[in-house]
């Protein structure tokens, strides 16, 4: 299994997120085994593969959630293997679920706003005390969410309580307040889960869109490989917790390997 | 006159309690049944420094803020890693053994009490100190380490993946709710010039919870008006001795029954606090409404 970038001139760039070797044990079962594979600074990449292939565990373990059993993660060339979760996120590593998680009771706009914490600097005494860089830095953060709110087709429902979106703008919601922290790596679990095939078009294009404009790295976790063979320059296979295949979308699309793993799972769409 | 001035300072003081409790429980979401046991810290201490060592009323508040500021510290550490329900029950713990303890401090008074401490605690110092509290309190819930705590109690791995460290805004509310219920314990001492360990127990503890979620979780308005109602309703029915705690028990299940989310929950009575509710309600028929189009074509 190589980790190594096939793509030419990609080599002496660090990738923005290694792993190596990386296995995860849920007692006997091994969960993901002895996975490695890196991605590009700027890029789309997918993570695929069946039902229970490992594919959220990995991004668990990426984000802190669950400790590492063997095997390392890179970001940007530096190990987070095992670092609090929370720590891992202020570095610029943040990720969507796959089974939304809001803040349900606050409203769409505070949803984004508690997440621009880390661009506010003031502390608890200066909030009691009302100083002037609370209010200057309160106001700074309320322009952000607003902002982001715009840009992500929310502003009109902004006050509205999360738990109360519609289904796709619940997903959309989750996307901006990850926006939020200014990340450099973006994971997204399944965002598309749910949707139907127009819903799902649109939703890729939002995603490359805004990878564009906030130079961003992205990581998508899907398990219908058609949907994202069109937004994705990079692919990871995986199966049972084992890598099946890496590399370009149409190469890996045509990998055997693949296409067996994946035989009697297409028509479940 | 004396007998509503009485009932205000109690409302007062308890109402310090219920503030910091609000942070820790309502916005928080972290359920305490030992907060009469950071009270009862921050009465004795106070009553310590004003009877003992003589010094000044505000020093000997201090103190008592502090001590049981301290003391959360030392609970935090040890809990606030724990899982919720755990949190819960180590704090009954903790306030039983604050109880217990004191028991057997004969330098307090031990189980018998301690008579005949200075009377201190006036209404306007109350009052004073409930403006202070509120706007304290409003402060630090509209701040990004009050979002913090919220987002902890929303959905605590989200707020974890938003870069919030949980562990450190749990634990800055619980040395807040610690803190304030210190004041309060400090101001009852030198108001009711008597102290018991009895004063402070799972009774106690309960009873300021009760009022958290009576007002409304994650409501500072919500939390005023509970404190306001729960312990003025028992004063008022002391005529009928005997019926007191039928009307309170009543009082309570109705509400809860009728609003189970408390009386105000979520919800401030604030000039923006009414226009987000608004706001949000208008928004919401605006979706049904379009939803309903939808559907009919
Ligand atoms: N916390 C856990 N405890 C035990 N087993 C787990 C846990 N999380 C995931 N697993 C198991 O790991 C395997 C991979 O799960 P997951 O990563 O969710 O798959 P995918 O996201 O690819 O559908 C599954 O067999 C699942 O049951
Ligand atoms: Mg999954």
């Amino acid at each position: 299994m190589s980790g190594a970038d096939p793509r030419p001139g990609a080599a002496q760039a660090v990738p923005v997120l290694e792993l190596r070797g990386l296995t995860k044990r849920f007692g006997g079962l091994a969960a993901v085994n002895d996975v490695s594979f890196a991605i590009r600074e700027g890029g789309i990449s997918g993570l695929i593969g069946p039902n229970g292939a490992g594919k959220t565990t990995i991004f668990n373990l990426i984000t802190g959630v669950y400790k590492v059993s063997a095997g390392s993660i890179l970001f940007k060339g530096s190990p987070i293997t095992d670092l609090e979760p929370y720590r891992i996120a202020d570095l610029g590593v943040t990720r969507t679920f796959q089974n939304i998680r809001l803040f349900k009771n606050l409203s769409a706009r505070d949803n984004v706003l508690t997440a621009c914490h880390m661009s506010a600097r003031y502390g608890l005494a200066e909030a009691i005390l009302r100083l002037p860089r609370y209010r200057r830095e309160e106001k700074a953060l309320a322009v952000k969410a607003d902002g982001l709110l715009e840009i992500m087709g929310l502003a009109d429902r902004a006050d509205l309580t999360a738990n109360n979106l519609p289904y796709g703008l619940q997903r959309r919601l989750e996307i901006t307040r990850a926006l939020a922290l200014d990340p450099t790596l973006l994971l997204l679990d399944e965002p598309a889960a749910g949707m139907n095939p127009d819903e799902t078009e649109q939703l890729m294009l939002l995603i490359s869109d805004i990878r564009k404009r906030f130079g961003l790295s992205v990581l998508v976790i899907e398990h219908h490989m058609d949907l994202i063979m069109g937004v994705c320059e990079h692919i990871h296979v995986l199966n049972f917790g084992c890598s099946l295949a890496d590399g370009d979308p149409a190469v890996v699309a045509g990998d055997p390997k693949v296409v067996e793993a994946y035989l009697g799972q297409e028509d479940e769409r | 006159m004396e007998y509503i001035q009485g009932i205000i300072i109690l409302i007062g003081i308890n109402l310090i309690a219920v503030l910091g409790l609000s942070i820790l429980t309502g916005f928080t979401g972290l359920f305490s049944f030992g907060h009469g046991g950071f009270m009862a810290i921050g009465a004795y201490v106070c009553a310590i420094f004003v009877a003992r060592l003589h010094q000044p009323f505000a020093l000997a508040i201090l103190a008592g803020a502090l001590s049981a500021g301290l003391v959360s510290v030392v609970i935090g550490r040890l809990t606030l890693k724990l899982k919720g329900d755990y949190f819960c029950i180590a704090t009954m713990g903790f306030g039983e053994a604050v109880r217990i303890i004191l028991n057997n401090v004969n330098y307090v008074g031990g189980a018998r009490g301690w008579e005949s401490l200075p009377k201190l605690t006036t209404v306007w110092l109350t009052l004073a100190l409930d403006l202070v509290f509120v706007v304290v309190t409003w402060n630090i819930i509209n701040s990004r380490q009050g979002r913090n705590m919220v987002a902890a109690r929303e959905e605590e791995l989200a707020a974890q993946m938003a870069g919030i460290d949980v562990f450190k805004s749990k634990m800055i509310a619980l040395v807040i709710s610690a803190v304030f219920a210190g004041v309060a314990g400090a101001l009852m001492a030198q108001y009711m010039q008597f102290l018991r360990p009895t004063m402070f127990n799972m009774t106690k503890s309960t009873d300021l919870t009760i009022m958290v979620i009576f007002g409304g979780l994650g409501s500072i308005s919500g939390s005023i008006l509970g404190t306001i109602l729960l312990v003025s309703l028992p004063e008022l029915f002391r005529d009928f001795a005997q019926w007191r705690l039928v009307f309170y028990g009543l009082a309570v299940i109705v509400i809860m029954v009728g609003r189970p989310q408390g009386l105000m929950g979520g919800l401030e009575l604030t000039p923006s606090g009414i226009r987000r509710a608004v706001a949000a309600r208008s928004a919401r028929r605006e979706l049904a409404a379009a939803d309903k189009a939808e559907a009919a074509e």
